[in-house]
């Protein structure tokens, strides 16, 4: 499902397998795991960290696991399992948006729905600029969002014909595209460039050495209604301090 | 500490002097009382004015008095040195707020820290483009933003990855990519041509007669969330007109 490893200061989370990663039950529970553990040796170790997610195969991720969803058998049961991934989801938005170290999606491939949203909870979105799409599938699906999809669409996509086009007009969007309208921040030419770079300023950005929970504490207050949707404590640090 | 002077319909604020005009509880004072004249005289005077603010020497402001903080012997001296200033600075921006003029920033030197948040709390942002550099220096310092300092970091950068890099990345901003990203104005040769550029400006907006109240209303409803943040009362002005 996904694996986690060290190198130098990042930590590595990377979404094993040739299919489209799913965001399944079992995923996002791996998912939630991995990203447990990178918080716990993080807040251990004083030295600056940083995460990079990245995925192999063509896919990044292509959201929920709809087919697993409709194999329950009625509608209604389908509609439960829908939920239940909505709801189990939000956890790992909660994950990513208090880590104790900056994070980086590397966007190896296509990345739809929630893959997309997984990618939209990072600080920094790096990108391949050949295949890869970026696609909120809802509204060519007949599905509302759940409401902290949109408050984290709001959060990273702030210009409202941007966010129109993403969120009301399901737009597939490859890399320039989203470049230029500010959804990722670089492009690089195919998978493994992506990846370099990320792991690349994963290292940077660890060796700012900046204090893990002060980035944290800072990540939720530039985010207070994304914090509020996926039930983020609003407990604030004092100046814990470097003076 | 500094100074305030009329130049035909424009207030000059100066920050004085050759240091780094660090935001201690005299100078924050000093502060306070200009602005309060500045307000004073306008209310008196039914011509239009504005605001210009600028600094002597190679910084702008290089923030709160840490030296003034770390001297108070203890570290929890030094952190209620810290937070007082963080409390005192808080009036300040709510004066520019609510100053029934339009501000002007003419940022002559470096700017950090709350350095940086003193101009950004002006309306217009105007800055040498030579060798000046805007900075968040917090993250560095493991220090965590006052609430107030994140609620105008965000209504002032609405771009979420350049509030990202300012605010998490504590980016060295020269003047040239501070304008590209929204955060500046416009850019000037030097010290001079900034500080002249801004006071023809300053005259060019008070020659728009504008009504001080309600220009100062108008900028408080354009900025709802930092005038709660800094204690700007909610009173409204029934529609004053020159109907």
């Amino acid at each position: 499902m996904c694996t986690l490893e060290k190198r130098g200061r990042v930590f590595l989370l990377t979404l094993t397998g040739d299919d489209d990663h799913r965001l399944g039950p079992d995923l996002i529970a791996a998912l939630r795991s991995a990203l447990s553990t990178a918080r716990k040796e993080a807040l251990s170790d004083p030295g600056g960290a940083a995460l990079v997610t990245a995925a192999q195969g063509r896919f990044f991720s292509n959201g929920f696991d709809l087919q697993w969803a409709k194999a329950a058998g009625s509608p209604s049961a389908a509609q439960a399992r829908l939920e239940s991934m909505v709801s189990l989801f939000a956890p790992v938005v909660a994950d990513l948006l208090t880590l104790p170290m900056p994070t980086i999606a590397a966007i190896t491939g296509h990345a739809a729905a929630a893959g997309f949203a997984l990618a939209m909870s990072h600080d920094h979105v790096l990108m391949r600029g050949d295949r890869a799409v970026l696609y909120m599938s809802e509204m060519d699906l007949g599905l509302p969002f759940p409401d902290y999809f949109i408050t984290l669409m709001k959060g990273k996509i702030v210009d409202p014909r941007t966010l129109r086009d993403v969120a009301l007009g399901a737009m597939k969007i490859g890399g320039k595209e989203a470049k230029e309208r500010g959804i990722v921040d670089k492009l690089y030419a195919g998978p493994e460039e992506t990846l370099e770079a990320a792991l690349k300023l994963g290292e940077e950005l660890a060796g700012r050495g900046w204090v893990g929970s002060v980035y944290a504490e800072t990540r939720k207050a530039a985010f207070p209604e994304l914090c509020k949707a996926v039930g983020v404590a609003d407990e604030k640090l004092t100046a814990a301090s470097k003076l």
